[in-house]
């Protein structure tokens, strides 16, 4: 028995070894010793010398390798490098591995020792800081693994001391890249005893700042960072460190320690330090600031852009030393002087304007003693006068951009900064220009502007850079100013502007809408002589057409607004342009409440009145009739469309009227024409047994509605359509209402499926597959938004929904057909902050009758410019689309550089197309090309969304 | 090893010629400044000479060859005959450096080498090599032809003088002589300005010449890289004054000018020919462009047109604005400034013209002034200083009635703007140049006295180094701490290294034994071995022998034995042996006992130890001396 059995064991055991021993290996090297790493390890079999070998590799390197066959390839690369003799080949293999472990899928684990074991032999100090660096990286790649981390940190710390730079850089690197973070990871460590030295990693990257090789000081400080970055605390014993590193001589170390003191100075604002040869001692923080203000002064202008960045964030220092940047005692032989700007201050106060005519009129005042003169200033002396005055307009920016952080946490520093970023408008950049106005806008709530200040800002007026005009007008609607005297400089200026370029008319009278809403009281004294009224004779009337009347009646009515004792002083005529201009220019004009008068438009006195109460009371009307329609319960109900035809109707009255609103108003207006007219297609296929003809009947009735329907001859696609629409065209929508039109999106396809199912009844093949990916998307679509939906449509779907996957397609549609019937209206929330994306094209104005000649064949540029709001990344989805006379069209993708941000939701697109087109032969010669813009919605045609603008071209025939 | 550097004055009344006579003629310096007091900003044109002689590591280099405008004799020329005595100046000079191409720094440069004579090498940089005889040559024809002067220099030893001029590249390291080696550094201040920096071994003088910290509208911002030369030699012309930022005074100006134009009145602006005429011209061209103004900008002939011709060229020596716009389009290829026509001045609107010179006292500048000065819409704007008894300087204090000659008087109607646009380094200016070069010591020239005094303090608070303010005619030694390059045998390097730690540290200095051998003028460290090997000496033991009486009872082998637990208690880490033959070995330090003849408690100690283990055996002599502790066995 015993026998048998023993012999059963070894039969049983002799099966279990073998099967595993002979398939195993075989299967195995199938699986990881694929074509690819078999090719290798011939390759560099054959190569007799390392030069082929090296080709062989780099060779290898352009292909990638499969996860699966990662580790194979790295066994034979180690097994070549073992027996590799050459350095340069090593070193690709080094590299090689390092690239093989980035393979997506793939973990590096396995290859940890190997790669420890190649550092431990190797002599050439290159392939070690290779090594090193692909030590780095599959120390990255394993981020969980604290014992390889242990390891690697342990191989790093003993590299160190090689005599080699890139060795010890590359430890460096990789001290900071995987040194400890999490001190309990520390403790339980300590214990071991060998962590001892590991215990902080800290001091052993701080003791390579005074490394001989500048390389390795950069790169010890990056390390540091690098810690701070994985949020490692820095101990503050670094401070005085980095600060001595910050006058070192080479510019990346003092670049870098320009950052670490930063950082540190972040990590203990508050703590104390002496100042050397003084017994005081002062905050961290101010301390920093006034070691980096000194640094913009740097011999590098990169470290001085470095140093000039980092002062905008440090806005913890004190008052007193952000002060001093900009503080830059005047002397002239030796007696104090006061700077230009203090003196233009003074002249201001004292009555007197700007003489400027004396000679010696800047002369020195007392005399100085000169111990208190502190030439080299000590800490933040006069940095930003520097900095604002440097040689490379990138430290400017910097230091404008550092202004602008600092003035809008300060606004006292914002008042004294103001002269200087005034005086930057002068710079001979036009970038830098550009950037102080934006930044003054940016800070003008701190500020008012003086006169003489005022007068200098509006002589960029002139400038003739649009860009810098429009920056400008930007600024003045924003900025607050002191005296009338400034609003009448101001007009004048803007007038002045008008003039010069009459292309700015729209830009202008925007800003004279800000100047006059914001400084009302100032605009009253000035009111007759800017009408030009008289209180006896009677005035001609001005002309209406021109631009400069409409930009002073602009800034009068709008100060009007919150002025009721203004349009007394008002003639008749104003009265008459007043009705005018609110009808033509209805967004520069607001509504006025005229004493004594009769409404010219009945319209007016609806919604004039307070100007917040008739934004709530039209809000309140979107809101009720959205009510009223929600009460629809059944689409068929008698009465139920007409309802809806009316709402809609409203609604879009209601956007044209109120501005504020007409995103939302449009929205709705929209939606409810979508389910309009999911109704009526749906009660047309419903009833009617002959759908194709009622189809071609529902078409004429719908072309009223949408053009596009009749070219795309389906009424599912048209409210597809819609519903992409207001998707893409709308910002601000909330998940609600993603949801909203994602179902109804949802009803418009099972419409669509019904409809093709009832024409195509013969070909069952097509609404199979349709219904199968329908069935799939329903699920996939509204997992997430099911909660914004109940009772509804989808709903309803769902409950089926094991039914649906497994039904055939006619059934499907059946049952689609009953559900959509009995699905109600979905309620639509009444959206609070929806703006319908817009675009407007200024120029071209369409209104050109001369035509753009151009040789045939060859191509001319047009300019464009528009302007795009509420428009989401317009970078991408923004084109432009010329249509040409024969029907052809083509899109034109703009740069992103074309597309300048002048304001929030707001896009600028200046850019130039390029037309072409064959000579024609037609008597008149000139034809028409559009341009519009489109958004487009994936995978769809694109939407327009501002109105086309003709151009008139003419190709001339090529001589010949 | 010493710099000497001295100055000589060459003004009447400082020159006495037994006084140069003191001064060895070979470390003579000779430089020579203005003496009218450089009053408010804008001074610093063309009045004042600069010429300094640098003697280095036994080489002789003339910085800048300037004359004086204010004189018409000889005074006006430095007395070279005073460097060389008789000698003749090609021997005595190894080169002559020229900094920038204003007259008061090149201005003697044919005199002295054609008229003097002197055929070494003279290095400029190239726009100076370009501009600089254009400006001689303008000055030769005022002083010749319209003075009349006699024994001046003519238009071909102003060509042959330009034939020995070799042009220098910025940061470009020329080698003029085996040892001696010149770098030029951007300076600002004018076109082609340049800081130079001379090197001699491991000694080194950087002279700065005129120099601005700040940018202008054509120039960028002097800049050199931390070279820490021995002597930093500085020009000092606003040593007391910290300016207010130049956008003010610009911002000013454009008004002014901006102003007067759409008044439609006619603007003058007398200048000088070269450097901030060139300025102004940037200035009002890109706001022209900039507020697409059409009113017109003439600039007076002559001379500024062959230099707008180099500024064209010279586009690397320009701003980072011009450098990086050029290539589509040259911002010296005015669009709006054009030539000037003496009937120009007649015409009817708004105008702007610049007219030389700049003081209004002849010329161009003063006939259109003679016109415009009726009508209170035009305006005159002075951009720098004017001389006392110019017509400059009259209508800046306010006259308004100028007597003309032939007893005429003119009303100046015309308003009148003063507006500085000076291209020096100002006190901050120069302590950040310190900042940056970090010199050993400092040399202020081209300054006043007292100004410079209040410079002098505050550099050597500040930096804590020493600064000279050479007067006129005075010599400054400054003494130089070299450090000399010496050969070191790899071995013995390496030998050295494995010593200490891993790593050499650069900020602690290590002591390395080793052997000197001078041979040849050359420097090598060596093994003391190799040494030997190499002069071919024997090598000699120096063994140091100490004898330390100690009272102790036992027996010698005992005491012996004793000793050398004492010391294996307190050497640790030594190679301690107690050999057989009663000696006990520390390291190789033999220590023997014996008794005294008379008393058996008092042992000798006998130490020998050899020359190097020096320290090992004082310590171990002077711990012997203290006698064992009791408590050993």
């Amino acid at each position: 028995m015993a026998a048998h059995l023993k012999k059963r064991v070894y039969e049983e055991f002799s099966k279990v070894v073998q099967i595993p021993h002979e398939e195993a290996p075989a299967k195995k090297l199938r699986l990881s010793k694929p074509s690819k790493s078999a090719a290798l390890h011939i390759d560099l079999c054959k190569a007799t010398n390392s030069t082929d070998a090296l080709q062989y590799l780099l060779q290898f390197a352009r292909k990638p390798v499969e996860a699966e066959s990662v580790e194979g390839v790295v066994r034979i690369l180690l097994e070549h490098y073992y027996k590799e003799t050459d350095n340069s080949v090593r070193l690709k293999i080094a590299s090689l591995l390092g690239l093989l472990s980035k393979t997506q899928g793939f973990s590096p684990d396995c290859i940890v020792d190997d790669a420890i074991n190649t550092l431990s032999n190797e002599k050439s100090h290159q392939v070690l800081a290779q090594l090193l660096d692909t030590l780095l990286v599959i120390g990255t790649q394993l981020p969980e693994s604290p014992a390889v981390r242990q390891r690697l940190i342990e191989m790093a710390c003993k590299h160190l001391s090689d005599t080699y730079f890139g060795v010890r850089i590359k430890c460096l690197q990789l001290l900071g890249c995987l040194g400890m973070v999490d001190s309990p990871l520390n403790k339980d460590s300590r214990g071991t005893g060998n962590i001892d030295r590991l215990r902080d990693v800290q001091s052993i990257i701080s003791d390579y700042f005074g490394d001989q090789d500048p390389r390795v000081r950069t790169a010890a400080i990056k390390a540091m960072l690098q810690l701070h970055e994985r949020g490692m605390k820095i101990h503050q014993i670094i401070y005085d460190q980095a600060c001595r590193l910050l006058s070192d001589d080479y510019e990346q170390v003092r670049s870098a320690a320009v950052q670490m003191v930063w950082v540190l100075s972040q990590l203990y604002p508050e703590s104390i330090v002496p100042i050397p040869s003084s017994n005081e001692e002062i905050r961290l923080v101010d301390d920093a600031f006034g070691k980096i203000s000194h640094m913009v002064s740097d011999g590098s202008w990169m470290v001085r852009v470095q140093a000039a960045k980092t002062l905008g964030s440090m806005l913890q220092v004190s008052p007193h030393f952000l002060e001093q940047t900009l503080d830059k005692k005047l002397m002239s032989d030796l007696r104090r002087k006061r700077t230009a700007h203090e003196r233009a201050k003074e002249l201001f106060t004292s009555g007197e304007f700007s003489s400027g005519r004396k000679w010696a009129d800047d002369a020195p005042k007392e005399k100085l003693d000169t111990n208190t003169v502190n030439l080299i200033a000590s800490g933040a002396c006069g940095a930003f006068v520097h900095g604002l005055e440097d040689e490379m307009f990138e430290v400017r920016i910097a230091a404008v951009e550092a202004l602008c952080k600092l003035a809008r946490s300060s606004p006292s520093f914002a008042e004294k900064c103001l002269d200087f970023l005034v005086d930057m408008f002068n710079d001979e950049i036009e970038e830098v220009r550009l950037q102080s106005i934006h930044v003054l806008r940016e800070i003008s709530m701190h500020i008012t502007l003086r006169e003489d200040q005022l007068d200098t800002v509006l002589a960029v007026l002139e400038d003739s850079s649009r860009d810098i005009r429009e920056a400008l007008h930007e600024l003045l609607c924003y900025t607050n100013v002191s005296t009338k005297e400034c609003i009448q400089l101001a007009l004048l200026e803007l007038l002045k502007n008008l003039n010069k370029y009459p292309t700015d008319r729209n830009s202008v009278w925007k800003c004279l809408k800000f100047v006059g809403s914001r400084h009302p009281t100032l605009v009253l004294p000035l009111v007759s002589e800017l009408l030009s009224t008289h209180p006896y004779f009677d005035t001609p009337e001005p002309d209406m057409d021109d631009p400069a009347y409409i930009a002073v009646l602009v800034l009068v009515f709008n100060a009007a607004k919150s002025c009721p004792t203004m349009p007394a002083l008002f003639s008749d005529h104003t009265f008459r342009h007043y009705a005018y201009l609110r009808d033509s220019l209805s967004h520069l004009v607001p509504p006025l409440r005229l004493p004594g008068r009769k409404q010219v438009y009945g319209l007016d006195s609806v919604d004039s009145g307070s100007g917040s109460g008739s934004v709530e009371s039209a809000q309140l009307f979107l809101q009720q009739s959205l009510n009223r329609v929600s009460t629809i319960q059944n689409l068929e109900a008698p009465g139920a469309q007409d309802l809806l035809d009316f709402t809609i109707r409203d609604l879009q009255r209601l956007g044209e009227l109120q501005t504020e609103l007409a995103g939302a108003a449009d929205f709705c207006a929209t939606y409810l024409r979508c389910q309009l007219l999911l109704m009526k297609v749906g009660s047309v296929c419903f009833i009617c047994r002959d759908l194709k003809l009622q189809i071609y009947g529902f078409k004429v009735k719908i072309v009223v509605f949408y053009l596009c329907l009749v070219s795309s001859g389906s009424a599912g696609e048209a409210i597809l359509e819609e519903t992409y629409k207001l998707e893409f065209l709308y910002s601000g929508l909330e998940n609600r209402h993603v949801a909203t039109i994602h179902h109804v999106r949802l009803q418009a396809k099972a419409l669509q499926l019904v409809l093709s199912a009832r024409t195509r009844q013969g070909s069952a093949h097509t609404p199979h597959t349709h219904t199968h990916l329908y069935t799939h998307s329903i699920s996939l679509l509204f997992l997430t938004e099911l909660p914004h939906l109940q009772d509804s449509f989808v709903d309803k779907l769902l409950e089926l929904m094991p039914r649906l996957s497994s039904c055939k397609p006619v059934e499907l549609v059946k049952i689609l057909q009953t559900t959509l019937r009995q699905s109600g209206l979905l309620q639509l929330k009444l959206p609070e902050q929806i703006h319908r994306a817009t675009a407007t094209i200024i120029e071209p104005t369409g209104e050109s009758d001369n035509p753009l000649r151009f040789t045939s064949g060859l191509v001319v540029a047009l300019d464009i410019d528009a302007t795009l709001e509420h428009v989401q990344d317009p970078q991408n989805s923004v084109k432009v689309q010329v249509l040409y006379p024969d029907g052809q069209s083509h899109v034109i993708h703009p740069k992103p550089g074309d597309f300048r941000k002048p304001g929030p939701d707001r896009h600028r697109l200046i850019t130039q197309v390029y037309l072409s087109h064959t000579a024609w032969t037609g008597q008149d010669g000139a034809r028409a090309s559009t341009a519009s813009r489109h958004l487009r919605p994936p995978s769809r045609e694109p939407f327009r969304f501002s109105k086309p603008v003709k151009v008139y071209i003419m190709p001339k025939p090529a001589r010949r | 090893m010493q710099h000497k550097i001295q100055s000589l004055t060459q003004d009447s009344n400082h020159t006495s010629p037994s006084r140069a006579e003191r001064f060895h003629p070979k470390l003579l310096t000779l430089q020579a400044h203005a003496n009218q007091p450089r009053s408010v900003e804008g001074a610093g044109q063309d009045v004042g000479r600069s010429c300094i002689l640098v003697s280095i590591g036994g080489k002789n280099i003339m910085l800048d060859c300037g004359m004086h405008m204010g004189y018409n004799d000889d005074r006006r020329f430095p007395d070279f005959s005073y460097i060389t005595q008789n000698g003749r100046l090609t021997d005595f000079l190894d080169c002559v450096i020229i900094s920038h191409f204003h007259l008061d720094h090149c201005g003697a440069l044919p005199y002295m080498s054609e008229m003097v004579g002197y055929d070494g090498p003279i290095y400029m940089t190239h726009p100076t090599k370009a501009i600089c005889p254009i400006l001689l040559e303008d000055f030769r024809k005022i002083t010749v032809d319209k003075k009349g002067e006699t024994n001046f220099f003519t238009s071909q030893m102003i060509k042959d003088c330009m034939k020995k001029v070799i042009p220098l590249n910025l940061h470009q390291t020329v080698q003029v002589d085996d040892e001696l080696e010149i770098k030029a550094y951007y300076a600002g201040h004018v076109l082609g300005a340049a800081m130079v920096h001379i090197k001699v071994g491991s000694e080194s003088v950087v002279y700065t010449g005129d120099y601005n910290m700040t940018p202008d509208r054509h120039l960028g911002a002097a800049w050199i890289d931390k070279c820490r030369p021995d002597i930093l030699i500085s020009e000092s012309t606003y040593a007391t004054t910290i300016r207010d930022s130049k956008r003010c005074r610009e911002r000013d100006f454009l008004k002014k000018v901006h102003e007067t134009i759409e008044r439609g009145g006619k603007v003058l602006i007398p200048v000088f020919a070269l450097g901030r005429a060139q300025e102004l011209c940037i200035l009002l061209e890109t706001f022209w462009e900039r507020m697409n103004l059409k009113a017109p900008i003439y600039f007076s002939t002559g001379l500024t047109e062959k230099a707008n011709h180099y500024y064209k060229l010279f586009i690397t020596w320009t701003n980072q604005k011009i450098r990086k716009t050029f290539v589509q389009r040259n911002m010296f290829e005015f669009k709006h400034i054009k030539a000037f026509d003496r009937s120009y001045a007649d015409n009817p609107g708004p105008m702007v013209v610049f007219a030389t010179p700049g003081m209004l006292h002849a010329g161009q500048s003063l006939q259109i002034f003679k016109k415009w000065a009726g009508n209170e819409k035009n305006m005159v704007i002075m951009p720098g200083y004017c001389v006392q008894g110019t017509i400059g300087h009259k209508i800046l204090n306010g006259q308004r009635k100028l007597e003309m000659e032939g007893r005429a008087t003119l009303d100046v109607k015309l308003q009148v703007e003063y507006m500085s646009f000076s291209a020096h380094a100002d006190a901050k200016g120069i302590m950040q140049l310190i900042r940056m070069a970090e010199p050993r010591n400092m040399v202020l020239v081209h300054g006043e006295a007292v100004k410079m005094e209040f410079l002098k303090g505050k550099i050597e608070q500040e930096f804590s180094i020493d600064c000279y303010m050479p007067a006129n005619g005075e010599t400054i030694t400054v003494t130089t701490n070299p450090s000399v390059p010496v050969d070191i045998s790899l071995n013995l390097l390496k030998r050295e290294m494995a010593l200490g730690g891993p790593l050499p540290d650069p900020k602690k200095p290590r002591t390395m034994h080793g052997t000197l051998i001078m041979k040849e003028n050359s420097l090598k460290l060596v093994s003391s071995e190799q040494a030997l090997k190499e002069l071919g000496l024997n090598e000699h033991q120096l063994r140091f022998t100490c004898r330390v009486q100690l009272q102790d009872p036992h027996s010698d082998p005992d005491t012996l034995h004793r000793i050398y637990t004492h010391l294996k208690s307190v050497l640790k880490g030594y190679t301690i042996q107690h050999l057989p033959d009663g000696t006990v070995m520390v390291e190789s330090i033999v220590i023997k006992v014996s008794s005294s003849a008379e008393d058996t408690n008092t042992k000798v100690l006998l130490l020998s130890w050899s020359y190097q283990d020096e320290d090992l055996g004082s310590f171990l002599s002077t711990l012997l001396k203290k006698g064992l502790p009791s408590g050993l066995c």
